[in-house]
């Protein structure tokens, strides 16, 4: 699984951190989503792709 | 656009929490429609997910457009406002308000915000039953919590409440008593940036003072007056509004208090699908745009102002099935109550955390609550932009 965020579409919602905290974090200075992983691992699969599908601004894709 | 005459808009909703009987029609054979609006300015009304998502996160289109032939909505819509509204400019205000509502921020917040909510239980307990839920509880909590965000005292609190009040409810209010508490809150929130250029302190207001932006510039003292009365007015009313329709929906039927009762951990997806059941979201969102559309329900010239209507694309069949239940577990639940996209709301996380804390709170001390009349008989509040109900009667 491989894990790809947008930083310019990202709107700082946080959704991603609620989903899934040990793949998603936010920079400090503006909420923006870094990405602790981009290759999480599977037990972590279901969390990933609620993340990628709750996201408002579209940012994730998750690429199994 | 069809043939059809032209409907008058708002559609009148049905009962306080159930949808006009228009949207799935609509939806079926006329998903761009055309509207008149209160003003006599025509517009198009959306009513399916996929066009009206692909509307409100386009980055190209604003709403509260003061270009001359777009439809008159508000009396907002014609004020000038140093925030910009498009494009860059647009996005470095916003990353500068979003360092605070991150999933962090809100860990550190929740605990005052139950503090608060506690708080406000013990008040409404005290007053004795049948409390009105929306003006003992929903009404204050809100606005309280962004008065913290802007490091206002708490005795300015009832202050806050009332200009907020006055701003929102134009209908209840003489144009005198507007303008007064338009004036009201732009000198006191002159001069509490003021006081804050000398001691920022630890709140967001002063975090904008004291940061620059992206491109090393900062925010003007006029930004930052009409940053906090932005936060004020996106804030307050609609969160009071969910809360009291949140709770109606909950106790409409009381088998989902009693789920909710039995299973605590349903919270956060239940405050989700209240979001997309809310069938009163009010008047929706628009969108003015300048070149011409292509959405898969048709094409919108350039010049059209177009209607998004959130209540009823989160109802659309094709998204979310059995649509018109409300299912305290549904999951996914890709709602667009807060819109999406680069305009989409800066607070969401600040009031899902909200919701999600009232929730808590009251299953954890008033279990025994129910609404003090039928859900039927909740009255709709009259306002145009934000729907909501304007009591909800509690016993316990
Ligand atoms: C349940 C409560 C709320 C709902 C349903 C809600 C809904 C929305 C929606 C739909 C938009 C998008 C408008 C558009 O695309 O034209 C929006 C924007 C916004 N909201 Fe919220 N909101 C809520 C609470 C809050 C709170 C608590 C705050 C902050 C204290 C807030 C701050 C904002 C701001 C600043 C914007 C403008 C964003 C921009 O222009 O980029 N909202 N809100
Ligand atoms: S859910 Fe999407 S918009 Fe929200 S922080 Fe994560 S990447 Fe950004």
């Amino acid at each position: 699984m491989k894990v790809i965020v947008d930083q310019d579409k990202c709107v700082a919602s946080g959704q991603c951190v609620t989903a899934a905290m040990d793949v998603f974090d936010q920079r400090d200075e503006d909420g923006i989503v870094v990405l602790l992983t981009d290759t999480p691992p599977d037990e972590l699969a279901v969390d990933v792709h609620q993340a990628a599908a709750v996201c408002p601004a579209l940012a994730i894709v998750v690429e199994d | 656009m069809t043939e059809r005459d032209a409907i008058d808009y708002p559609l009148a909703p049905i009962a306080a929490i159930e949808p006009p009987a228009e949207w799935e029609e609509l939806r079926q054979q006329c998903p761009v429609a055309h509207v008149r609006l209160p003003s006599g300015d025509q517009a198009a009304l959306l009513t399916r997910y996929d066009d009206v998502r692909q509307l409100i996160a386009d980055p190209r289109f604003a709403r509260n457009s003061s270009e001359k032939d777009a439809a008159r909505i508000s009396m907002l819509d014609q004020q000038e406002s140093p925030i910009p509204r498009l494009g860059e400019g647009h996005q470095r205000w916003r990353r500068m308000l979003t360092k605070w509502f991150t999933a962090k921020r809100m860990a550190e917040l929740r605990p005052r915000i139950e503090a608060m909510a506690e708080q406000l239980v013990d008040e409404m307990v005290a007053q004795g039953q049948p409390a009105d839920l929306r003006a003992s509880f929903g009404f204050p909590l809100p606005v309280w919590v962004i008065c913290d965000l802007l490091g206002v005292p708490n005795e300015d609190r009832d202050r806050f409440s009332h200009w907020s009040d006055t701003f929102l409810s134009v209908s209840r209010y003489t144009q005198d008593e507007v303008d007064t508490a338009q004036a009201e809150f732009t000198t006191y929130m002159a001069g509490h940036v003021a006081a804050k250029r000398v001691a920022p302190g630890e709140d967001l207001l002063g975090d904008l003072i004291t940061r620059a932006d992206a491109a090393g510039e900062y925010l003007s003292d006029d930004a930052l007056v009409a940053t906090g009365k932005g936060l004020l007015i996106a804030g307050h009313e609609t969160t009071t509004n969910m809360i009291g329709k949140m709770m109606a929906m909950l106790l409409a039927d009381r088998t989902h208090w009693e789920q909710l009762l039995a299973d605590p951990t349903l919270v956060r997806t239940a405050v989700e699908e209240t979001l997309r059941y809310d069938a009163n979201a009010g008047f929706g969102l628009t969108r003015y745009v300048d070149e011409d559309v292509e959405l898969p329900g048709g094409t919108l010239p350039a010049g059209t102002t177009a209607i998004c209507s959130l209540g009823s694309a989160n109802r659309d069949e094709s998204v979310f099935p059995d649509a018109a239940d409300l299912d305290l577990s549904r999951s996914p639940n890709l709602h667009i109550s807060f819109g999406v996209g680069p305009h989409s709301c800066v607070g969401q996380s600040l009031a899902r955390t909200e919701l999600q804390v009232v929730l808590e709170v009251l299953l954890r001390r008033l279990p025994t609550l129910a609404l003090g009349v039928p859900v039927g008989e909740l009255p709709p509040v009259k306002g145009l932009l934000v729907g909501g109900l304007q009591k909800v009667p509690v016993v316990w």
